[in-house]
């Protein structure tokens, strides 16, 4: 197993995936400062993906590129977490899979920041500036939903259901990150949820949201193992150019 | 050129003796190069010509995001992925800037916004045709792009204040657009056989349609007479044109692609080449609403305002909530 390469992966993967998602909705957002925003980070989560993809090629060492991943895998070898893959919803649902997503990845990156491995710790604090502006506006924005009018409390409340099963895949390790752990390239990841729920529920709260109280977690994304139906036709969008005219430069 | 066909007064340019002291005063200012600000006295029409002019060119830039968005999802590459990305983020920004240019002149940008929705107010006839393949893209950036720059370099130099440096800010990233429009160009045109086809097939289709981006000849309109007088027009239609085409036949030809026009020749004489007009017919069908796209591209926009009504309401209500929670609190 090559642990660097598989960590990477999921990295990459998750940023390419929730990337695309945020793509979607290019000049179709609420309001024209929304479309910015979207964008921005879309190509914030595009610029990281470009990273972790390149460092997961050279860590496999077959001569791929971070492009020959991101576009010439089936869904089977994607190891994004199910949460980045999930469908854009409305409005509401997009910015609170985004809110769920960057609190963990905030501090996740806080704590690659200080990974054995220097190419991890060098994107790492490179995507932590970024991230930090993300969960800044993915939170106010969750929060100014959830405390708005009615209907907003509403609609933020049923994302906040449909997506929060999806949460707990991300603190789950398997021997990829175990291994991680021990050599130090990444933490523990159940060690990041003490800091995660502490930050979501404050959140929530002033959202006048409520966390589901089940426990249950769909997992199976970062391993490879189970992928939503969602996640297929994504790529046929996204690899089409690749796949149906191969081996050209564009 | 993003605004097209903009109407002036009508009435033709004042003469001297016909105009009003303050009205006098006005056009010595003009014609001495001193920028209008948003205080200084201004007639009627001239802002409400410049709010026609540049609420169509923000219209432009919002309405714009759709065909360039079409292909994001899809691009082939994740460098062209974030590049992509990045001008469609900058286009919305031009929109912002010139929305806020336009709320210089006592008009809200709900009111543009709704009169774009509703079809009071047009925007560009280029964003009116599909992007089909993704050689599109970039010929939208060379050739589109291209075009609006040609337009708007000038305007830089325009009397009304706020137009004038939203104009600077957004030339400096239009040329970055067209440059990057054109790598795609050539990564086609030097590509395989099935690209070479795209980047031909891209630039068969968007010729026309960026020819038509200048608006049929002006030198006999009333509205442009008066629009070059109070400098919020620069060049002539035709002027334009003629520079566009003379700037971008030898990059064709750098690209080994095809104009598809046979009229096309270089007349010594006049130190320009000659070439075919569009089809002004067409381009009326487009204006009045026949455009391949043009069903589309409003309901896409009024999907996006619809749909995002409970967001607005939503975070207004929140603001609202904070701001008496404050108050109270105080
Ligand atoms: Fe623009
Ligand atoms: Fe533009
Ligand atoms: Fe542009």
């Amino acid at each position: 197993m090559n642990t660097l390469h598989e960590f990477a992966l999921r990295m990459g993967d998750n940023v390419l995936v929730l990337g695309h998602r945020v793509s979607e909705w290019c000049g179709h957002a609420p309001v024209l400062e929304e479309d910015i925003a979207l964008a921005n980070s879309a190509l914030d989560l595009i610029g990281q993906t470009q990273l972790w993809l390149g460092l997961a090629a050279d860590a496999e060492g077959s001569g791929k590129s971070a492009d020959d991943l991101a576009f010439l895998r089936d869904a089977w070898d994607f190891r994004n977490a199910l949460l980045c893959e999930l469908p854009n919803g409305d409005f509401g649902q997009t910015l609170m899979r985004q809110y769920l997503f960057d609190a963990w990845h905030l501090i996740m990156l806080g704590k690659l920041t200080s990974s054995s491995e220097e190419r991890v710790a060098e994107i790492a604090d490179k995507a932590i500036k970024e991230v930090s502006y993300h969960v800044e506006r993915s939170r106010d924005t969750v929060i100014g939903l959830g405390d708005g009018t009615e209907e907003s409390h509403a609609r933020v409340q049923a994302a906040l259901d449909y997506l929060y099963p999806y949460v707990g895949e991300f603190f789950v390790s398997d021997k990829v990150d175990e291994a991680a752990a021990r050599a130090g390239i990444a933490p523990r990841l159940e060690d990041l949820r003490g800091a995660y729920d502490l930050a979501v529920a404050e959140t929530m709260s002033e959202a006048t949201l409520k966390l589901p109280e089940s426990e249950f977690a769909h997992k199976g994304g970062r391993t490879g193992s189970m992928h939503t139906e969602h996640l297929g036709h994504m790529l046929t969008q996204m690899q089409w150019l690749q796949r149906a005219y191969p081996g050209a430069t564009w | 050129m993003y605004a097209q066909m903009v109407k002036s007064t009508g009435k033709g340019v004042k003469s001297r003796d016909e105009m009003s002291p303050e009205e006098a005063a006005f056009q010595d200012r003009i014609d001495a190069d001193i920028k209008i600000e948003p205080k200084d006295w201004m007639p009627d029409g001239y802002r409400k010509t410049l709010i026609r002019q540049i609420g169509q060119h923000a219209h432009s830039e919002i309405v714009g995001q759709l065909p360039e968005g079409n292909w994001i999802t899809r691009a082939p590459t994740l460098e062209r992925k974030a590049i992509l990305l990045a001008k469609v983020q900058d286009e919305a920004g031009h929109g912002l800037y010139l929305y806020c240019a336009a709320e210089t002149l006592g008009v809200s940008r709900d009111d543009l916004t709704e009169q774009l929705l509703d079809g009071r107010m047009k925007y560009s006839s280029i964003f009116n045709y599909p992007t089909l393949n993704w050689a599109d893209i970039g010929a939208v950036g060379w050739l589109v792009d291209g075009a609006a720059i040609m337009n708007q370099v000038p305007l830089q130099r325009t009397s009304y204040g706020p137009y004038s440096r939203a104009m600077i800010r957004i030339c400096k990233e239009e040329s970055f657009h067209q440059r990057q429009g054109y790598d795609i160009m050539m990564k086609m045109a030097q590509g395989t056989e099935a690209q070479r086809r795209m980047a031909q097939d891209a630039l068969n289709r968007f010729w026309y349609p960026s020819l038509m981006m200048f608006g049929p000849s002006d030198k006999d309109s009333v509205h442009s007479a008066q629009s070059l007088a109070w400098k919020i027009k620069i060049d002539t239609n035709d002027e334009l044109r003629q520079k566009f085409v003379d700037q971008t036949v030898p990059q064709a030809e750098y690209l080994g692609l095809t104009i598809p026009d046979d009229n096309l020749a270089w007349n010594e004489e006049k130190g320009g080449h000659d070439f075919s007009e569009p089809d002004w017919s067409e381009f009326f069908d487009v204006v009045k609403g026949n455009g391949p796209c043009n069903k589309d591209r409003l309901d896409a926009r009024n999907k996006a305002w619809e749909d995002g009504a409970w967001v607005r309401e939503g975070l207004l209500a929140h603001a609202e909530k904070r701001a008496a929670r404050k108050t109270a609190a105080e």
